[in-house]
């Protein structure tokens, strides 16, 4: 919704259309640029590109829960790490095309998001959130005890050879990651903008009166949580592909936990380009510091800079830019 | 009476050991004006919790337009026209003061308003005084503007019966006028009220009949002039 | 799986002196998070904090850990009460921003699990007490005192934390927070000042829990993950602002995952916690002893 102002002109306020062309035509475009420049610059770029786009898709899967609808989702390595695992899985029983374990990731990690907050979603939302704490050490003890992908040992995964048109898989995936994170952003957009993004703002705000309103309060939170696993998990299902090595520890991610929640906060909530914003900023900010400093020290300033937003300025970045911009006018 | 809209049974809530309600009955015509009165801590607001589907009773059977909506979540009892608002006026404060009553008109009607959305929207602000305010933030609004929208978001769900949860404690005389006035303006379109109030000017006022709960049970409902004769509830408001 | 009565009874005990434990864990997140309703989720990273101070206190300075946790727990009170006033005065008080709240403390977590790898590194660490090495055996039963010590302590604790809550004002005070905020000023207490202690308490109670927690096991800066889902289990469990609740819960979840350990392996001992946790949210959200 947009920054609110007293004025004495009152037209009645229409949602832009749900479908965002532009976004379609931006997405559509770094594609391209991928396309042509993809087979010439260094492979680090390509990487880069990937991460920070995967952190896009991660931090917007998020924020359709968390910012939207108001309730914290913890287990972001737990779904991202269901992903990887199910690409490992189903790589382990046939070849199976990227595409296809990107659509079983998000069915699978969908159905577990459901399932979680189905138990859950009745009480209050701390409870949703703690669950989904439990639920990443639970996953990864799944994960730790099933040795068909590997267990606690890991699993290598081969890269396929590049497929045509693509100059290298690298290349492919990251085209792959490029559409996934568009889809998310255009969900998101589409959610924002319509009765169901109207409905979860209500339960974000008020949950009774929401439901007083005629709100279906449940099933909305629902859809919102499977929406939220499922586009962690697609995230996570290119990934065992880009590292080629994935064991436990490095699917369900530290950096992955923390980056979810704190990319869409530092960002701002309350838009979609609050959690791409802020998926940009961060994840380009650590890429270039993890040359510089240690990885985990990376971790303890985007920490740092988490409890400093939401203490402070618990708008986000685009809040702040909108409260500045408002003063000038 | 013709046949009534609503009817609550035996209503009994507990909480833990404590009895709220303790076997409530009520019966609500259609296009009716109640006022329902009791000291604090009487199980009104429990009362209208376990009506519109906020809590759910132990024992007991709420009937709306002959169907038994006692197991059905709150959002389908006020798509059904059971619709409330609330004592502390509790807005969507991220929201309009439009949007507030957009939400309602988009999820509470079984089919879209005939002239659109945000043409009704439009309309309901101006027939509860808020239409030049409708891109306001509720933050911005004023104590009886507040719950003018609290009304007005009920409003919008179309409501067959309104129970309207103490709309008017803390308000000015002059503006429990403007509500009253609003309420009965609500009620002239056929909608059937009922009115938890503490101001009794107020409740004499607008009720035809007047129901009285004190600790959980109901101890007078009638004619308002012989309810209030009642000893027990002489007793009940002058004893305490 | 190989059943034997052996098996079971030690199962049985040592999940007892396990349960003993966790209340130590627990206890702070049924004063934060039941009674003053703050989802510090942080609390087991303090814990983990809490270990890695008692390490340094044995090997660095020679002190005994018993005896430096209550120093620790001293300053983690008072600590704990500035943490709270921080918390009142970003969050609380603007009242709107659950969600806010809940990625502070989040983020907590965060700095200082992230601390403890940067100044301890990953590795397990763990603290010899020579005269915890001695194991007695009753019949068949064998019982550590390795084990039973940090029972004893965890349980100890609990019961004088109960002790302050019902013989003395504060400690009234903070329950009447527990029931309603309105209600304490009722009995003439400072609803803020009083949260500042029982949080103080609960930060106090954490540190405690971490020099036992060492005394169990070895530890490394993450390992506070797995004690989140055990210590809200716990406190649901036991019916959120229950004290004996909590101690009949966490007993409750160390004897299952004992014999979830024994009888399928300790790998799978840290989902019992959330299985648990699951169980009860969907089935009995009131707890145990709740009606």
């Amino acid at each position: 919704m947009t920054a609110l102002s007293p004025s004495l002109s009152p037209p009645a306020r229409r949602l832009p259309k749900p479908f965002s062309w532009p976004v379609l035509v931006a997405g559509l475009a770094i594609v391209a640029v991928e396309m042509t420049l993809g087979a010439q610059v260094s492979e680090y770029y390509l990487l880069l590109a990937y991460i920070i786009l995967q952190y896009v898709v991660l931090s917007t899967g998020w924020n359709i829960l968390g910012g939207y609808a108001g309730y914290v989702n913890f287990g972001t390595a737990g779904f991202f790490a269901v992903g990887c695992y199910t690409t490992i899985a189903l790589e382990k029983l046939a070849a199976v095309p990227l595409p296809l374990a990107i659509l079983a990731a998000g069915v699978v990690a969908g159905l577990i998001g459901l399932g979680t907050g189905y138990l859950t979603l009745r009480l209050r939302g701390v409870f949703f959130s703690i669950a989904t704490l439990a639920l990443a050490v639970v996953l990864q003890t799944l994960i730790v005890n099933w040795s068909f992908v590997g267990g606690s040992r890991g699993a290598y995964v081969m890269r396929p050879d590049a497929i045509a048109p693509f100059a290298s898989y690298v290349q492919y995936l990251l085209v792959v990651m490029t559409v996934l994170a568009m889809v998310a952003v255009l969900a998101a957009i589409a959610i924002e903008r319509s009765w169901i993004g109207m409905g979860l703002a209500a339960i974000r705000d008020d949950e009774l009166a929401a439901e007083a309103s005629g709100v279906p309060g449940l099933r909305l939170k629902l859809l919102a949580t499977t929406l939220c696993g499922a586009f962690m998990g697609m995230a996570g299902a290119p990934f065992p592909y880009f590292i080629t090595y994935v064991d436990p520890p490095s699917a369900f991610s530290l950096a992955i936990a923390v980056n979810a929640i704190a990319m869409p906060l530092i960002g701002g909530t309350a838009t979609w380009w609050g959690p791409v914003l802020g998926a940009v900023l961060l994840g380009f900010t650590q890429q270039v510091l993890t040359v510089t400093i240690s990885s985990a020290a990376n971790l303890l300033i985007v920490g740092i800079l988490l409890v400093v937003f939401v203490t402070v300025a618990p708008t986000g970045v685009v809040g702040i830019t909108r409260a500045w911009r408002g003063r000038r006018a | 009476m013709s046949r009534p809209i609503l009817e609550a049974r035996g209503v009994t809530k507990q909480f833990g050991g404590f009895t709220a309600l303790d076997g409530v009955e009520l019966a609500i015509g259609p296009g009716e004006r109640v006022g329902l009165i009791g000291p604090n801590g009487s199980g009104k607001s429990t009362f209208v919790n376990c009506l519109t589907g906020a809590l759910t009773p132990e024992k007991g059977a709420i009937h709306f337009l002959n169907e038994d909506v006692t197991a059905l979540p709150a959002w389908q009892r006020a798509r059904r026209g059971l619709v409330r608002s609330f004592q502390i006026p509790r807005p969507f404060k991220k929201l309009s003061v439009i949007e507030n009553v957009q939400v309602p008109l988009r999820f509470a009607l079984s089919e879209p308003p005939p002239t659109g959305i945000d043409r009704r929207a439009m309309d309901i602000l101006d027939s509860i005084g808020l239409d030049a305010k409708a891109n306001w933030a509720p933050k911005d609004l004023s104590q009886v503007e507040l719950r003018k929208l609290e009304l007005g978001r009920a409003l919008a769900a179309n409501p067959r019966l309104l129970i309207a949860d103490e709309a008017m404690a803390g308000l000015s005389d002059s503006e429990v006028d403007e509500i009253v006035a609003l309420l009965e303006r609500l009620n002239g379109e056929g909608i059937a009220v009922i009115l938890i109030e503490h101001i009794m000017r107020a409740v004499m006022r607008f009720s035809q009949r007047i129901v009285v709960l004190v600790a959980g049970r109901k101890i007078a409902d009638g004619d308002p002039a012989e309810v209030m004769r009642h000893e027990d509830v002489e007793r009940a408001y002058l004893g305490q | 799986m190989n059943f034997s009565w052996d098996l079971l009874l030690n199962a049985v005990t040592s999940g007892i002196m396990l349960g003993g434990f966790y209340a130590a864990v627990a206890v702070g997140i049924t004063i934060a998070f039941g009674m003053l309703d703050i989802v510090n989720i942080a609390h087991p990273a303090f814990m983990v904090l809490g270990a890695f101070l008692a390490f340094l206190s044995i090997n660095t300075l020679g002190i005994d850990p018993f005896l430096s946790a209550l120093g620790f727990a001293a300053i983690a009170f008072v600590f704990g009460r500035y943490f709270y006033r921080a918390y009142y005065h970003f969050f609380e008080r603007r009242g709107d921003d659950s969600l806010q709240g809940l990625a502070f403390f989040f983020g907590i977590m965060f700095i200082v699990e992230i601390s403890l790898v940067l100044i301890f590194g990953v590795d397990y660490r763990l603290i010899d007490l020579p005269y915890l090495a001695t194991t007695y055996e009753i019949g068949i039963v064998q019982i550590p005192l390795r084990l039973a010590a940090p029972c004893l302590a965890g349980v100890a604790m609990l019961v004088a934390i109960q002790f302050y809550l019902s013989r003395t004002f504060t400690g009234r005070a903070i329950l009447a927070v527990a029931q309603d905020l309105e209600a304490v000023r009722f009995v003439g207490a400072d609803p803020i000042r009083t949260k500042e202690i029982a949080f103080g308490i609960a930060m106090a109670s954490a540190i405690v829990a971490g020099v036992l927690l060492i005394i169990i096991q070895s530890v490394e800066p993450s390992i506070g993950r797995e004690f989140i889902g055990r210590a809200f289990a716990i406190c649901v469990l036991g019916g959120m602002t229950s004290l004996p609740g909590t101690l009949l819960a966490a007993m409750i979840l160390g004897i299952a995952e004992t014999m979830t350990s024994t009888f399928f392996g300790p790998s799978w001992s840290p989902a019992v916690a959330f299985g648990l946790l699951l169980l009860t949210l969907a089935f009995k959200p009131s707890g145990l002893l709740g009606r």
